[in-house]
């Protein structure tokens, strides 16, 4: 980088009449301005490629009818308006509802109370910890097959086949209009709790040990321990996990899909979820348009539970 | 043995008709065109052998395969075709055509090569519905039917007989469904489930069996919240209330089928295939069960070839006289042998040989009453059916009141395509 002599005179009226250099005339602010915008060039283009320009893209569609083949064409609020006024829509939409509101609490409790205890543990600690954690890396799609078969009736499903053997009738796991959610989601907490606990614990062994020696030779209670030092504590974890496992049961597609293939989301749309109803209106009716109308109302809906949350749990 | 005659016959005769068409490849340079068909090893590996004959045929004509995954296949086509990326001749499923042609996507096939009287006089009639305005879009070089399968061990020990009409059908399935001391269905008689074949068989075979039709003013209005529709319902749920049959059970009808706990099973000639590697299972096949008038039908379906609108100039020519060599006799033959799906022309179909054939031949037999239902959207307007069983099952409605509740679901769909 050679520097231009001229930028560093103190009186440039003296200097020559060659005009100094755009860059050269800047200051030290200006400059450091130029390059951090520079070296922010590329994140930013990434993001406006990759991010930015596919959103805004999808919201414009959002406005249109378009089948993939011919030209796009604007139908105004059509597309909000057929789907506003759609039973399956609002059928989905309490779905997507049901896997949230059952979904994120029953595997928050579940993976704070094995990392609470796991934390305890000295005895095989990493094994039963990577136990644990199993479910997360297998595949969700070769999971949700296995779980599958293990819901079938009589004579292949192994959940019912062993109410036979005992003599209890057979239940309708997945064949119900009713347990077909609780079913389909079972699986979908498991295989996520080994990720939450590995963040909870984490949390946990952040917190001071001071905190717990001093609560020690106070002769504080567990419980006291656990809701006036540990929880508190753990707020910024809770959070994190809070808005992450709502994304993921906003978001829930592969389970779905994969122990529902032959009907998807049903029976009678009983476990269909936001995003698969738009899977199947843009790859199945290849109505382009009218899943990028549902695909902003998902958005919408995800920033609003996000936000929401974070403003509820934020650390004042 | 026969195979490896009949593919000689048929580089013989590709030879033969290269000498006569040697005038018509205008173009001397070599031409490179591209075709394009979904992943399924029977069908690549018989195109592969289709290519190598007209290359043989056409040395200064040279044609790439490209395949996709069958999910991929629809939107690649759709994003490839009109940037004028993609194929010279494209195979689609017969009920996208209408959304290609509208978008200008295919052109339409020479009229002195594919005249419509020789279409129509030598190819099975559902492919009429691949003619606009005097001119033909597509052909297809193969159809599939749907036939009854069963299950010889599960027959022989029940000492039932192939049943031929849907009443020996019922009789012949609860001789051998089996339970457990619980009541469960450990074996069911027949298969059944609207998510695989059974909408296709409700829809042309049994509401057309009751007397009815089940769309009118050509596959635009639903037609079967009727008399007819009504009775083929009540036969449809009946199948379960009578208990031989499960829906669901073992989760798909053709596995039930594959894994030898079903005797019977209604299922496309696509199935051949997959049951003809199962060890363990003898099977055979007939034709659909008549109703007690012994009037028959099907359902017939198929993948087109068509040339798209990127081919031009010597892309074109060649194109015409590959969908000229892919949809001939000698092609349908290979195709037959190699992926098992029936000859698109009724004289190469209706052979004696292919027609009485045990298993190729009540699929063929049945395409001379097969319908093609023309399908707005096809997973829509099976889940329709789905729906309208379901709701019955499950929540307990009046079929009645399912069945119009389905029709008006349906009516909507079509509707909403047909721009009405």
């Amino acid at each position: 980088m050679a520097r231009n002599p001229s930028s560093d005179a103190p009186n440039s009226a003296t200097a020559t009449a060659e005009p100094a250099p755009a860059f050269g005339g800047l200051t030290i602010t200006q400059k450091r301005t130029i390059w951090a915008w520079a070296f922010l060039a590329i994140p930013v283009l990434f993001y406006v490629v990759i991010r930015f320009y596919p959103t805004a893209n999808a919201m414009v569609l959002s406005f249109q009818e378009w089948n993939l083949l011919g030209e796009r064409t604007w139908a105004g609020l059509d597309n909000y308006q057929v789907l506003f006024s759609d039973p399956v829509f609002w059928q989905v939409f309490r779905n997507t509802f049901m896997y949230l509101l059952l979904g994120t609490p029953i595997s928050l409790v579940l993976a704070f109370i094995v990392a609470y205890h796991l934390d305890q543990v000295r005895f095989m600690h990493g094994t039963i910890r990577a136990l644990y954690f199993v479910p997360f890396m297998t595949s969700a799609v070769a999971m949700a097959w296995v779980w599958r078969w293990f819901y079938q009736d009589v004579p292949i499903g192994l959940f019912n086949n062993a109410l036979a053997t005992i003599g209890i009738p057979q239940i309708d796991f997945l064949d119900s209009t009713t347990n077909a959610l609780p079913s389909i989601l079972a699986p979908a907490i498991w295989a996520g709790l080994g990720f939450q606990i590995i963040i909870f614990m984490a949390g946990l062994r952040a917190i001071p040990r001071s905190f717990y020696e001093a609560a020690k030779i106070d002769g504080v209670s567990t419980w006291t321990v656990l809701w006036e030092i540990t929880l508190p504590l753990l707020r910024p974890t809770i959070v994190f996990v809070v808005v992450l496992s709502s994304i993921g049961f906003l978001r829930i597609f592969d389970h779905v899909f994969n122990m529902t293939t032959a009907n998807p989301g049903g029976p009678l749309n009983a476990t269909k979820p936001l995003v698969l109803m738009i899977y199947q209106t843009a790859f199945d009716s290849f109505d382009m348009g009218y899943a990028a109308a549902q695909t902003v109302v998902l958005f919408v809906i995800l920033l609003v539970v996000s936000l929401i949350q974070l403003r509820l749990l934020k650390d004042r | 043995m026969l195979r490896k005659t009949r593919n000689t016959l048929a580089v013989l005769a590709t030879s033969a008709a290269a000498l006569t068409a040697a005038g018509a490849a205008t173009a001397q340079e070599q031409v490179t065109i591209e075709y394009w068909q979904y992943f399924f090893e029977a069908r690549v590996t018989a195109m592969d052998q289709l290519i190598e004959n007209f290359e043989a045929a056409n040395p200064n004509i040279n044609v790439e395969m490209t395949h996709f995954p069958y999910a991929d296949y629809r939107t690649r086509t759709a994003v490839a075709v009109p940037s004028g990326e993609g194929p010279d001749v494209v195979q689609l499923f017969y009920g996208w055509l209408n959304d290609y042609i509208d978008a200008g996507l295919i052109q339409p096939l020479p009229t002195d090569t594919f005249s419509p009287e020789m279409v129509e006089a030598e190819f099975f009639p559902m492919v009429q519905a691949m003619e606009r305005d005097g001119q033909y879009f597509a052909l297809p070089t193969a159809v599939r039917s749907l036939a009854l399968f069963y299950n010889e061990r599960l027959l022989e020990a029940a000492g039932v007989d192939v049943p031929t009409t849907l009443e020996e059908l019922v009789a012949a399935a609860a001789a051998t469904t089996e339970r457990d001391g619980a009541g469960n269905i450990t074996q069911v008689g027949f298969t059944t489930g609207m998510t695989a074949q059974d909408h296709h068989w409700f829809r042309e075979v049994l509401i057309r069996q009751m007397g009815g039709e089940p769309y009118t003013d050509g596959y635009r209005n639903v037609n079967y919240d009727t008399e007819a529709g009504r009775a083929a319902l009540d036969f449809y749920l009946g199948l379960e209330e009578q208990g031989v049959t499960q829906s669901g059970f073992m989760d798909e009808p053709q596995a039930a089928f594959r894994s030898g706990r079903a005797a019977f099973h209604i299922d496309g000639s696509f199935r051949i295939g997959a049951l003809e590697g199962e060890r363990g299972l003898r099977w055979g096949v007939t034709e659909l069960p008549a109703n007690e008038e012994g009037v028959r039908s099907n359902y017939s379906s198929y993948w087109v070839n068509a040339i798209t609108s990127s081919a031009e100039g010597p892309e074109y020519d060649a194109s015409v006289l590959f969908m000229e060599y892919i949809t001939s006799p000698e092609a349908m033959e290979i195709w037959l042998e190699t992926v098992g799906e029936l000859p698109a022309r009724s004289a190469v179909g209706m052979t004696d040989e292919n027609a009485n054939d045990p298993v190729f031949g009540p699929f063929i037999r049945g395409l001379e009453y097969a319908h093609t239902t023309i399908f707005a959207d096809e997973s829509a307007q099976r889940q329709v059916l789905v729906d309208m069983v379901e709701r019955v099952q499950l929540q307990d409605m009046d079929p009645g009141e399912s069945l119009t509740i389905a029709a008006e679901a349906e009516q909507a769909i079509l509707d909403d395509f047909h721009g009405e």
